[in-house]
């Protein structure tokens, strides 16, 4: 049984932290508010430029010499894993669910005997994947200086990606980031980014019409065109990225401040019931010392 | 029947600019400047640095851009691009200071003919800009 005392500083030392969530939860609210602001802003250029990749690559019959970005090399033998996590922690499951997503990847790849190269952004899935795969981790990204996201730092993800396909390091490459679906609610996403999955596409508009006029002519204007594209996919994951770690954050402290208060509320009644034991016991004692006289 | 069409131009951050009511609009494509007026044919093309002049029933803006991707499709102009600003709020600083990284990656002995002709293209739009 704990003294008074004991539970006195107990309650405060409770009392504090929840004051703590609180803030943090407040914090994260302003932010996902501006961060959900910039992710939707972002949408139209990301979508724009998936409709013209469809529309050029539709255009394109001659597919033995399309670009490599788009068909692939042919090949599947090696893997490349960019895994965008958070700087921060104290956001809920929101990093561990997509390393765990990632995991459940890796361990295919490395069950088929493909060679598998992981790039982390953000330190927290370096921290969470060094210990298990190490050896594989051939980069650690992290923008803990960018106070926002912007297009900038997805750009330079995106130039050492096209560095490493232009030097034949890798054959398909994916990226998992958390889809930010609603403030409770964030999805861990694979998405393959080279060669271009087909696949995904085909829920874009199916305009019948394309007849366009190219200037350069197409396959110029695919090799300009997606790289850029790259980058922007990791933008975009970046992006929804920052809102679902707000989002993510936000939940996590509402629950914490909650529980919180639901342990003050036990602790004060532990305290109020053990001061009145007390009391009672001083009483029994001072009547018996009495009638003994 | 009015001559007006769409343009939506957008950068990775945010939509730039969108408007309904433009009749002409001026894009400094790879190949040479192209003007796209209404029912313009459908067209994809990328940019050089240059500028871009929107000429609406009220107004004429120009804006400068680095790089980006055009597509033209029924009657909507959507410029991508990820370095445009105004030429109105043109900041000097900015300007001067991309026109000596431009010189130095001028200087630098490994570059192509191509990429040689774009930056000195670059110079060059941004001098007069200044």
């Amino acid at each position: 049984m704990p003294s008074l005392d004991d539970l006195r500083k107990r309650i405060t030392s409770v009392k504090s932290t929840q004051k703590i969530t609180k803030a943090m939860k407040m914090v994260a609210a302003a932010k996902l508010r501006k961060a959900q602001e910039n992710a939707e802003k972002g949408r139209p250029y990301s979508e724009k430029m998936n409709n013209i990749i469809l529309n050029l690559s539709r255009s394109i019959t001659d597919k033995e010499n399309a670009p490599k970005l788009l068909v692939g090399t042919g090949d599947k033998k090696m893997h490349l894993c960019i895994v965008l996590t958070a700087d921060r922690g104290l956001c809920g499951g929101f990093n561990t669910n997509i390393i765990k997503k990632a995991k459940i990847y890796f361990e295919k790849i490395i069950s088929e005997n493909k060679t598998l190269k992981i790039i982390t952004v953000g330190s927290k899935g370096y921290d969470q994947l060094k210990r298990q795969y190490k050896s594989y981790i051939i980069e650690n990204i992290s923008f803990k200086e960018s106070k926002n996201v912007n297009y900038f730092d997805a750009d330079k993800v995106g130039k050492i990606i096209i560095d490493k396909f232009e030097n034949n390091e890798f054959d398909v490459c994916a990226i998992f980031y958390n889809k930010f679906k609603n403030v409770i609610t964030q999805i861990p996403q694979e998405q393959q980014i080279v060669p271009l999955n087909e696949n995904n596409e085909e829920g874009a508009n199916s305009s019948s019409d394309n007849d366009y006029e190219f200037e350069p002519d197409e396959d110029e204007i695919l090799s300009n065109l997606l790289p850029k594209n790259i980058s922007t996919q990791i933008f975009k994951a970046m992006l929804e990225n920052s809102a679902s770690e707000q989002g993510s954050r936000m939940t996590a402290m509402d629950n914490a401040t909650r529980n919180a208060g639901e342990l003050v509320d036990r602790l004060t009644i532990e305290y109020n019931r053990s001061r009145q034991a007390a009391i009672t016991k001083e009483l029994i004692e001072i009547i018996s010392g009495a009638e003994s006289l | 029947m009015s001559n007006n069409f769409n343009i939506d131009i957008v950068n990775p951050e945010k939509s730039f600019l969108s408007k309904n009511d433009v009749f002409e609009v001026v894009i400094p494509a790879v190949e040479g400047e192209i003007g796209i007026l209404k029912d313009h044919i459908s067209i994809i093309s990328f940019l050089k640095p240059g500028i871009i002049k929107v000429y609406s029933d009220t107004e004429e803006q120009n804006f400068y851009v680095e790089d980006g991707i055009v597509e033209f499709k029924d009657n909507t102009l959507s410029v991508l691009t990820s370095s445009i600003f105004d030429l109105k709020d043109a900041d000097k600083n900015f300007v001067s200071e991309s026109i000596s990284s431009a010189e130095t990656e001028l200087s630098k002995e490994d570059i192509d003919d191509q990429k040689r002709f774009l930056l000195n293209h670059k110079v060059e739009i941004l001098k007069s800009i200044n």
